[in-house]
């Protein structure tokens, strides 16, 4: 797996998720318990905007001073024995960590939840080396042992199946006999995954924060994948995405707050774990070995242009939760790992606009992410610079927009025609008009809505004549506000 | 200790500081004054038994069980009433001065009590995961969250809270603070101070969970399934 996830043009697996009615109730209702969560944690705090502020402003200050703080990191973590190695590129990041992997003749390796070692293809470079890579976070798991489904969010990457699909998946093959009960399924895999941390070889981990002033790694999790896997395999390989960094501790403090509140309503997850170092002398669990890898892979290019305040992410997927784009076509439709507004404004600047042009179109710029961003990364407006760049620079606006902006842009380039359109408009849409005044089966552009809901017929009085008869005194007509 | 190693790390940053209009890597950064600081007034002024009281309340949103120790109890008597409740042993614990020191020897008397033992290496993992229950002290406690912090160490095992069934936590209430504010500060100023980080620092919220299937929250999956915190 890489960035990319699945096949075929952006229209068709929109489309595709658009008439996966399982996939869309879940994904409505699981916002909807993310944003009740959230909204809980933080109406507590009372001052939300203040820590919202403070974590923009660490996030940006670590950004301007990247070098540094990646710099004061690895001069700390050798001078605990560990091992740090910076890869600009996805290719140098596996193969020296297969390296490791095989330096140590590891066979088997447990992974606890990590967004870059997707991002960057690990398991399959591993696989192809003749390890067994395990994922042992549950959703992941679920994906793994589903003949590898592409995640479709960020926190909870198995959001687009139902208890009855993983207990058939479990069924067909774990060996599962019991119900679809998830505290059930979560114990049998409970069961099957201890043995495997107790046999493995190499643990991968991804990070939350490093923290340059001690040379610590955090990992913040709810299930305790992530202490088993750094508690027992002898070598422990952490992968990060070159920005994920704090300055101290106390930063850590703010942005830890920030994470766990956003992602999960959570005051805090129930494990933050804070790891420097291999273990110490006399120390008979944590790995006798630890390797950093500190991955680019395209973020450099980011550095020091429009869309900088990017790299502020935090991965909470606060944005995804709210986004009704996302509540509507679902994670896959994407086609990245990373889903949404994030990944809608990340996927174009690290894989390039060739393969995802149509992203920062699937928005309706209404700023609900940019709301909901605990680190204030102004989502929406780099979606509507990324259409900028795609328009102005690289020509590649999508065909459908192009049509309908010369549509629109012909019909309002004079006042008769734009008076001629919006007077003829309850006439031509009159054939599609149902017994309620709505329009259930739309022609044209209105299609895609109209598979899904109805759309109002438009009002046989146009607002500018009713402004015009109100002014003169005329009478409101009342219809006008049905519902 | 054996220093480490590290690859890359020029062209790497360089790259870095050129995007970020610089020629070299800067040399230092201080660190601004920040324009907010929220963090600070959690709390703020919340005496021991109002932290206690947020303690107790948040145990019931982590799905943790609070026994604070009565004035006619002992902390051993406590701790003994729980161990029953949860079927007794197997149990194993850190090798820590402040079981003897809170009036704990007892535990060290039962057949089945495993103390976290260095020299017999990694014969202390199957002890730890077949063990019913792991008991430790918190070295400093976060009302807010309701969060014990501990730090591992060689007779510190970082199993003891990880692989049995039932964690217990023995939480002195001098070291409750408000949140982890206080924590991290603590460990920066350690830091500051040149002392020698743990090589491992949990920050516990009770028993390990997911919401990974239909966002229904199961409480126990790879670690503890209960948890219970008694505060002295």
């Amino acid at each position: 797996m890489s960035i990319k996830i699945g096949e075929g043009p952006f229209h068709q697996r929109v489309e595709k998720g658009l008439n996966n009615p399982f996939m869309r109730g879940a994904v409505s209702s699981a916002q909807e318990r993310f944003q009740q969560r959230k909204a809980s944690a933080i109406e507590e705090l009372g001052n939300w905007e203040e820590w919202r502020s403070l974590g923009e402003e660490i996030r940006q200050h670590t950004i301007e001073h990247l070098d540094f703080y990646l710099n004061q990191l690895s001069e700390n973590i050798i001078k605990r024995g560990g091992h740090v190695f910076f890869a600009a590129t996805a290719e140098e990041a596996n193969h020296y960590i297969r390296d490791v992997v095989q330096s140590k003749n590891g066979k088997k390796v447990v992974k606890s939840k990590s967004m870059v070692t997707e991002e960057i293809s690990l398991n399959a470079c591993l696989e192809e080396a003749g390890c067994e890579v395990i994922e042992t976070d549950l959703g992941e798991y679920i994906l793994q042992v589903d003949d590898h489904d592409p995640p479709s969010h960020i926190v909870t990457p198995a959001l687009h199946k139902n208890k009855e699909q993983i207990r058939d998946v479990f069924k067909a093959k774990l060996g599962y006999t019991k119900s679809e009960m998830p505290e059930e399924l979560a114990l049998h895999a409970r069961e099957l995954l201890r043995k495997e941390f107790l046999s493995a070889d190499i643990g991968i981990t991804g990070c939350n924060f490093a923290v340059a002033e001690s040379g610590s790694i955090s990992l913040v999790t709810n299930e305790g994948n992530a202490r088993l896997v750094t508690a027992l395999p002898k070598t422990q390989i952490t992968v990060m995405g070159m920005e994920r960094i704090v300055p101290t501790f106390e930063e850590l403090d703010i942005l830890v707050s920030l994470l766990t509140r956003s992602a999960v309503g959570q005051k805090l997850t129930s494990y933050v774990t804070a790891l420097t170092g291999p273990r110490t002398e006399g120390e008979v669990d944590g790995p006798e070995e630890f390797h950093l890898v500190i991955v680019d892979n395209g973020r450099s290019s980011i550095l020091g242009t429009d869309f900088q305040s990017v790299l502020q992410c935090i991965r909470c997927a606060a944005c995804i939760n709210v986004c009704p784009v996302y509540r509507h076509v679902g994670g896959h439709s994407y086609g990245s790992i990373y889903p949404g507004p994030i990944g809608a404004v990340l996927t174009p600047l690290l894989e390039g606009y060739e393969d995802h042009k149509e992203l920062p179109y699937a928005s309706t710029l209404c700023a609900a992410c940019s709301e909901a961003c605990p680190v204030k990364i102004p989502l929406h407006d780099l979606l509507h610079k990324h259409r900028q760049v795609i328009v102005e620079r690289e020509g590649k606006a999508p065909v459908s927009e192009k049509l309908i902006m010369k549509a629109f842009g012909f019909g309002i380039s004079s006042p008769a025609l734009y008076q001629m359109g919006s007077k003829f408009a309850p006439m031509a849409m009159k054939p599609f008009v149902g017994e309620n005044q709505s329009i259930s089966k739309g022609p044209g552009p209105l299609k895609s809505w109209t598979d899904s809901r109805e759309f109002p017929a438009p009002d046989q009085e146009r607002f500018r004549d009713w402004m015009k008869s109100r002014a003169k005194g005329g009478r409101i007509d009342e219809n006008r506000y049905r519902s | 200790m054996k220093t480490g190693t590290v690859h890359n790390s020029d062209s790497f940053l360089k790259n870095i500081s050129s995007r970020l209009g610089r020629d070299t890597i800067e040399p230092a950064v201080t660190l601004p004054e920040w324009s907010y600081s929220p963090q600070h007034r959690v709390l703020e002024n919340a005496t021991q038994e109002e932290l206690i009281a947020v303690l107790e309340k948040q145990c019931q949103i982590i799905h943790t069980d609070f026994v604070r120790v009565k004035p006619e109890n002992t902390l051993e008597e406590t701790l003994n009433y729980v161990i029953e409740s949860y079927g007794g042993g197997p149990i194993i614990t850190w090798d820590d001065p402040r079981f003897e020191q809170s009036g704990l020897s007892s535990l060290f008397e039962r057949d089945d009590t495993s103390i976290w033992d260095p020299s017999i290496g990694d014969n202390n993992i199957p002890l730890a995961e077949k063990a019913n229950i792991g008991i430790t002290f918190s070295d400093i406690t976060l009302a807010e969250s309701g969060t014990v912090v501990l730090f591992s160490g060689a007779k510190k095992g970082r199993a003891v809270s990880l692989l049995p069934t039932v964690y217990i936590a023995l939480i002195p209430a001098e070291s409750i603070v408000p949140r982890m504010t206080q924590a991290t500060s603590i460990i920066h100023n350690k830091i500051q101070d040149g002392d020698a980080l743990s090589s491992c620092i949990n920050f516990i919220t009770g028993p390990s969970n997911s919401a990974d299937i239909e966002m229904k929250l199961v409480v126990g999956v790879h670690g503890p399934i209960k948890v219970t915190y008694i505060v002295y």
